[in-house]
């Protein structure tokens, strides 16, 4: 299991009254890529908000890379200013695309990578280079989601997948370990899908770590090394694709996978 | 005469100007700090904010002018009153951080979660997230609201002459007592008209500058 980078160990969230999940636990392979399901309500955008610090888990903790970024009863890995970058060894796609809509594409990309830069030692003495760097690679990111021509486009006048194509480059812009996606094509029209989800398999391709809540079940099929089928607040089965999408064991799994079929 | 009226309505003018200039100034600041109070998650200074802004936008001006001028020396008699002037300033900028603080407010709370929340998981600080990001958005979105309620100012400051300060509506209506003329009276409209135009298309530039990107 030395391949594994995250790990997420008996988490628990509740908001109140509401528990949303208890006691979830399960682990992620370096450069492959696990789908999560499940119905509405069931907790997913709410687990991947607690990986990306936008939440705070109840109980558990969460591993990266073996060294644990979060205890529930550890406060000392609560510090705000810790919190800040931990956060980067997450990245995550929205829905609703999230662009900074005064920002060009390109300059969507770029902002967060050059603040963070100025907390470099030697960012005074290289900030040319420094700077000329993040660009360059902002345009390789933007080239690589295929909106190469759209460098100096605000974000009002892409369309909405173009928009998200954007927002991936911008999550991939930081460098994460796990890329996190909460169903990034569901505000979409159903002609722009497509253009996201081949942007999304490329990238399965050169095994970026990633962690997807979708309800495109053919794409988690085709994707996905991993699939987490999660229904109000647990995890009933988890397996390669070819097992929980195709062939469940579960009966809840299929009678969930049933109502998206047909 | 038409030239001695002009100039004593500009003598008037300079006082409406004044107390615009005056008012505006103070109160953009003062707004803020009001904004953040009725926003704050500090219940009990939540309360006392929302309730100040409500009994200031819920009173008439002209009675806050008579309270701050006359009040404080019926309250106690030691007190000298301030100059009536200052009065007034007092009145206006107390008035207009409260209308203000309520178009900031809200401008801030249009902002979508997800824009600090997209900043966040980018790993920028909440100073950055501020200005790099929430700034200019709330700024578009307060524009138009600013600029209605700053040309509402530009006609309120003649509310003024209410403890006699001789602004330029004042200064119309002396003529008619003194030389029983009434067109200096309707030609101080023309002064309000040519503000206001000029603010409008100020803000009209502030606008278009702003044009750029859509919220
Ligand atoms: N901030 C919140 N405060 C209170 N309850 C919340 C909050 N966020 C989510 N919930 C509740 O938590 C539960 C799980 O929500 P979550 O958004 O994680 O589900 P989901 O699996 O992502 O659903 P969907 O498929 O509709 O996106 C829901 O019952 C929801 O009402
Ligand atoms: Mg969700």
């Amino acid at each position: 299991m030395e391949n594994t980078i995250l790990e997420v160990r008996s988490l628990s969230k509740s908001f109140g009254k509401v528990e949303v999940f208890d006691d979830i636990s399960f682990s992620l392979e370096k450069g492959s890529v696990m789908a999560m399901i499940g119905a509405s309500g069931s907790g997913k955008t709410t687990m991947l908000r607690c990986l990306n610090f936008l939440e705070t888990p109840d109980e558990g903790q969460i591993l990266v890379n073996g060294e644990c970024i979060y205890d529930a009863l550890d406060s000392s890995t609560h510090q705000e200013k810790d919190i800040r970058h931990k956060r980067l060894h997450f990245g995550l796609v929205f829905q609703s695309f999230n662009l900074f809509p005064q920002y060009t594409a390109l300059r969507n990309v770029t902002l967060a990578c050059e603040l963070l830069a100025t907390e470099n030692s030697d960012y005074r003495t290289g900030r040319s280079r420094i700077i000329s760097d993040i660009n360059s690679r902002a345009r390789n990111l933007l080239d690589q989601v295929g909106l190469s021509d759209k460098l100096d486009s605000f974000p009002h006048q892409l369309s909405g997948g173009q928009q998200q194509r954007v927002a991936i480059a911008r999550a991939l812009a930081m460098k994460p370990d796990i890329l996190c996606f909460d169903e990034p094509t569901s505000a979409l029209d159903p002609e722009l899908t497509g253009e996201v989800l081949k942007v999304i398999k490329s990238l399965a391709e050169v095994h970026t770590t990633m962690l997807i809540v979708t309800h495109e079940m053919s794409f988690a099929r085709d994707v996905a090394d991993n699939v987490v089928f999660m229904d109000s607040g647990a995890i009933v089965e988890q397996g390669p694709p070819s097992q929980v999408i195709s062939n469940p064991r579960e009966s809840r799994t299929r009678q969930f996978l049933d109502r998206y079929l047909e | 005469m038409f030239w001695t009226v002009t100039g004593k309505l500009l003598d008037g003018f300079a006082l409406t100007c004044l107390i615009f200039v005056v008012t505006l100034f103070f109160s953009l600041i003062l707004g803020l700090p009001v904004a953040f109070g009725s926003m704050s998650r500090f219940k009990p200074l939540r309360w006392l904010t929302r309730t100040f802004v409500w009994v200031i936008r819920g009173t008439p001006l002209m009675l806050q002018v008579i309270i701050v001028f006359y009040g404080p020396s019926l309250i106690w008699e030691r007190v000298t009153p301030l100059s009536r002037m200052t009065a007034v300033l007092v009145a206006f900028v107390i008035n207009y951080s409260a209308y203000f603080s309520e178009i900031y407010r809200g401008g801030i709370e249009a902002i979508p979660k997800g824009q600090y929340e997209a900043a966040q998981t980018l790993g920028m600080t909440k100073v950055q997230i501020f200005f790099r990001v929430v700034l200019v958005q709330v700024v578009k979105r307060i524009v138009p609201p600013m600029s209605n309620e700053i040309l509402t100012l530009v006609k309120d400051t003649s509310l003024a002459r209410i403890i006699a300060i001789k602004e330029v509506i004042w200064m119309g209506q002396e003529f008619i007592a003194s030389r029983a003329l009434l067109w200096p009276l309707f030609y101080t409209g023309a002064f309000y008209l040519v503000f206001c135009g000029l603010l409008t298309l100020i803000f009209g530039k502030i606008e278009k500058k702003l044009d750029y990107f859509k919220v």
